[in-house]
């Protein structure tokens, strides 16, 4: 229950945020070439292949459709694999939902994780305990071997499905970056005062401490879409992610299966190689600039 | 801590093919009974099995069950190589996977740290320093791009290395040199894979620490005393950086394990990961939920010794039986 | 007389030339940061003469600290060294090698550093880093003799023994002190820098460490230079004081003397700003912001200040000049040219 004056400054502070965001943003890009230059990596690809969906005709993409094993060429411009599958439309096709899943699996793990973290940072009672140790816990057992184990018994694996999976085993990470940093800012003044002032709880969290963190939000966020991706690449290559849906790392499934490798196939598993290794050079550079902001100190994190 | 660790994973193990849709559970059966009908004595293994198991108890008790097997090592039987236990499956692979990963990790943390230490230390050639990040540009790959790209180039295209598996079948295992040397032969690409991916990261966060650690006033009576370079270098700075970065070894254990599975796989080097790959394509459940569990189990046994040997590094530290991190 | 004497300040009646344990000459340091040089040291001359106390205060940014630091070489950049001498008994300590001068470093010259609470090792026992300081002058003797001589330093400055097997944070603070103290002492050196050994200890361990300092000083006959800001605690401890404002010496003498007759404007404001326990008047403080270093005033660093400033002030930078025997100024008040 606010009283009018207190939901008008609310409001009031909100929309200042934002626009301080905003503009915030502009000035972090011209700072942080290192940043903007991996942005920009990200972003070209992705256009590339948003665009390039728009003009390539999907049913090329399928088994069968183009002679198989064809060398790149005019009509194949990255030539067509094992399958008969034209191997420039998986990829076109394929960019997107990598980056789909990037983003959702980051967005997933980074929001709950940002939450416990906060939650547990700031209240710091028995909820504190059970969240830190599950995390600690969820820390050490190989994320990777769980989305196995779940993968193997789901039938039919869509793209979002994946992406929610992999997000909900990624929530430790941030949760534990998050939660240092509120731990210490709490402590602060203005938290105090905004105390005095009548917020509550969880106006003090979301209004005061969140805005403060959008460092380390970022930085997190920029490291959970670089695991989601990994992991679902790694799950699409072993034959587990969806598979309705042409995907950069089921691309190399196929390939791997056919031993394109050894048949000196490069053009069926290099572009997805490639592909990759920029989205990861990308995510790379971006988290290395965001460093400078938000490094948590690990002296002593392990002992709380 | 340790043995709250494994009893999540046992859980999560036991609920997840519970919890899926399409009922697992009554595939492994049906499977299992399909298999043993085919064997003597099938079956009576197979009702043993289901005895053993509670299939046909209430869940609590299936639970438990569950758990006391566990803690027995008794996982069970292998779907797809009936009447063949799980834990006699699973045995032999755990001890290439603990043999490559160990090594690896130790090598990783050796060469970051003393890569982190001379990016940071002021006295360090400048050579020395500006070749090191040259071979942190692996360290934007993921583990298994980089065997891949290995495995074509090291072991196709040049016959330097074989291309998979731990030893040749024609040498007897054993503990002969001629046996030695062919793993270790095996092992390199597979370890190289693991060590020069993970090697950037590390070297950047000693580096990290390091430019922390040499603003301390410590470093300035170091120097005050007389101490020579070397000296304050590895016994001033280094020493004090290293607890954190172990620290974060612990934490970023779970990540390494999940990254040299698609390693072994891709080399079809016989450890945990691979054995969980052909698991996953017979479909063997039993296999892979064993397999999940062993590899908590020794995750959560390298974190538990570095968490003991923590003290001793850092003596203002002092272990206590924690619950909570 | 006064177109004649050197104007570094240094050549002095009382006290022959090479009876001087350590001479510093027109010392200059800069740190260069990317709006320019900013000149910490500017010129610092003094001497130091043997067995004799030397206190050095100021405000913080006075350069006290970087001087200090700067006589053992522990400077790094941005700061450098630009110019000067620094003789310990004749040789030139800025122009050895680094070898050299890592081998004088706690042999000859040592020195106490300020926040004892970091200053140890916190990863290596006590012992060790004794130890430590002992082997890295190449002194090659049996593990037992060393051991005996550590055993013996840490008695005379009332530790236990058993401090050797612990790890600094096992020890309270004076303790930690003490250990430091016991380290400078190690080596027998000639010269022992303190600075500000005491500023993060309450007062009664404050009194304790300065005692063990002084006794350790007596026996080993060597010379104290001793960096604050308290001025109590340097009337109790030191012999002769200098003042430092702006990167430069304004004065310097016997402490007593100083303390009942300041000479220059700044000293005068310092003393005058100390509350006695007699009177009950306002706090005095010294009007005025502590000048930029970077763009320092013209002619004297203080005149914006001060409270004699004359026309002259800010023609003429003031040099050091012993206007008395054993009291030194750098004031245009007392060398005779007035506007």
């Amino acid at each position: 229950m606010t009283t009018p004056y207190a939901s008008e400054t609310t409001t009031k502070h909100i929309g200042l945020t934002i626009w301080n965001a905003v503009k915030g943003v502009f000035n972090f890009l011209r700072e942080n070439w290192l940043f903007a230059l991996g942005f920009s990596l990200l972003l070209g690809l992705y256009l590339f292949g948003v665009i390039g969906s728009l003009m390539v005709d999907p049913d090329r993409a399928s088994m069968g459709a183009n002679p198989l094993n064809q060398r790149p060429s005019l009509s194949y411009p990255l030539g067509t694999e094992g399958f008969g599958r034209d191997v420039y439309t998986l990829m076109v096709l394929g960019i997107p939902n990598t980056f789909k899943i990037g983003i959702l699996a980051g967005g997933v793990g980074v929001a709950i994780g940002a939450l416990i973290g906060l939650l547990a940072g700031y209240r710091k009672d028995f909820l504190d305990t059970f969240f830190s140790s599950a995390a600690d816990i969820m820390l050490v057992i190989p994320a990777l071997a769980i989305l196995i184990t779940i993968s193997a018994y789901v039938r039919v694996m869509t793209v979002e499905l994946m992406a929610i999976i992999v997000g909900l085993l990624s929530w430790p990470l941030p949760a534990r970056v998050i939660r240092a940093q509120t731990l210490s800012l709490r402590e602060r003044l203005f938290v105090e005062v905004a105390r005095l002032n009548g917020q509550n709880d969880l106006e003090i969290i979301f209004l005061q401490i969140l805005p403060n963190l959008t460092a380390y939000l970022a930085a997190a966020f920029v490291g959970s879409v670089s695991t989601g991706i990994l992991a679902a690449v790694g799950l699409e290559v072993l034959g587990l992610g969806p598979q309705l849906v042409p995907t950069i790392g089921r691309t190399l499934f196929h390939a791997f299966q056919y031993s394109a490798m050894f048949r000196g196939m490069w053009w069926w598993w290099g572009p997805p190689i490639a592909t990759l290794a920029i989205i990861f050079t990308g995510l790379f550079l971006m988290s290395i600039s965001l460093d400078k902001y938000a490094n948590p100190r690990l002296k002593g994190a392990r002992r709380g | 801590m340790f043995v709250f660790v494994i009893f999540v994973a046992a859980s999560i193990n036991f609920l997840i093919p519970r919890l899926a849709p399409g009922n697992p559970i009554g595939a492994i059966t049906s499977r299992m009974q399909q298999a043993s009908s085919g064997i003597e004595n099938g079956q009576a293994m197979f009702e043993a099995y289901r005895e053993r198991f509670g299939l046909n108890e209430p869940m609590y008790v299936q639970y438990f069950t569950y758990l006391w097997n566990t803690v027995r090592l008794d996982f069970g039987f292998s779907l797809s190589a009936f009447p063949a236990g799980v834990w006699e499956i699973i045995q032999p692979s755990i001890m290439w996977t603990i043999g490559l990963i160990t090594t690896c990790v130790i090598i990783t943390f050796v060469l970051g740290v003393a890569a982190g230490a001379f990016m940071a230390w002021a006295n360090t050639p400048s050579i020395v320093k500006m070749l090191i990040p040259v071979t942190m540009v692996f360290a934007v790959l993921p583990y298994y791009l980089l065997a891949l790209l290995l495995l074509y180039a090291l072991a196709y295209t040049i016959h330097l290395f074989p291309m998979g598996g731990a030893y040749n079948s024609a040498i007897a295992p054993g503990f002969t040199w001629e046996f030695w040397k062919d793993v270790a032969h095996h092992s390199v690409l597979p370890g190289l894979s693991i060590v020069l991916s993970s090697l950037g990261l590390w070297a950047l966060t000693m580096r990290g620490l390091m430019v922390n650690t040499i603003g301390e006033d410590y470093m300035l009576l170091a120097e005050a005393k007389g101490l020579q370079k070397q000296r304050i270098l590895w016994w001033y700075a280094v020493r004090n950086a290293i607890p954190p970065q172990l620290t974060q070894l612990a934490i970023a254990l779970g990540h390494v394990v999940s990254g040299a599975i698609l390693v072994e796989i891709i080399f079809a080097y016989p450890g945990l990961g691979y054995l969980l790959y052909q698991s996953i394509t017979n479909s063997d459940y039993t296999v892979i939920q064993g397999i999940t569990l062993i590899l908590a189990v020794s995750v959560g046994l390298a974190v538990l010794i570095i968490d003991l040997i923590y003290p001793r590094l850092d003596p203002r530290v002092t272990y206590v039986e924690e619950s909570s991190g | 007389m006064v177109a004649e004497t050197q104007t570094n300040g240094t050549e002095d009646k009382s006290v022959a030339l090479s009876d001087r344990v350590l001479d510093v000459r027109d010392l200059r340091v800069s740190y260069h940061t990317p709006r320019g040089a900013v000149r910490a040291v500017n010129g610092v001359s003094f001497f130091l003469k043997p067995g004799e106390r030397l206190g050095i205060v100021g405000e913080s940014g006075s350069g006290k600290s970087t001087t200090a630091l700067s006589l053992m070489r522990l400077i790094h950049s941005p700061a450098v060294i630009e110019g000067g001498q620094v003789l310990l008994n004749g040789k030139d300590l800025l122009h050895l090698s680094e070898e050299e001068m890592r081998r004088t470093r706690f042999a000859d010259i040592a020195l106490i550093p300020q926040g004892a609470m970091n200053s140890l090792n916190p990863v290596m026992k006590v012992g060790e880093q004794l130890r430590d300081t002992i082997r890295a002058h190449m002194i090659t003797e049996p593990k037992s003799a060393l051991n005996a001589h550590i055993q013996a330093v840490l008695e005379s400055v009332d530790l236990h023994v058993d401090v050797m097997e612990a790890f600094p944070h096992e020890l309270s603070g004076g303790m930690k002190q003490r250990v430091c103290i016991a380290m400078s002492i190690l080596l027998s050196p000639k010269v022992i820098i303190a600075d500000e050994p005491t500023s993060a200890l309450d007062v009664v361990v404050q009194l304790q460490v300065m005692e063990t300092l002084g006794r350790v000083q007596n026996e080993l006959g060597a010379s104290v230079i001793l960096v604050g800001h308290d001025m109590g605690l340097m009337a109790q401890f030191v012999n002769r004081i200098g003042v430092m404002y702006g990167g430069k010496l304004v004065e310097v003498g016997p402490v007593r003397d100083i303390f009942k007759d300041p000479l220059h404007p700044y000293t005068q404001l310092l003393i005058g700003s100390l509350p006695t326990l007699e009177s009950k008047e306002m706090f005095k403080g010294i009007p005025g912001l502590t000048p930029s270093l970077l763009a320092p005033p013209p002619g004297c660093m203080f005149h914006p200040r001060c409270p004699q400033a004359m026309a002259h002030c800010s023609d003429e930078i003031p040099n050091l000049i012993e206007i008395k025997p054993e009291r030194w100024v750098s004031c245009h008040l007392y060398n005779g040219n007035h506007a």
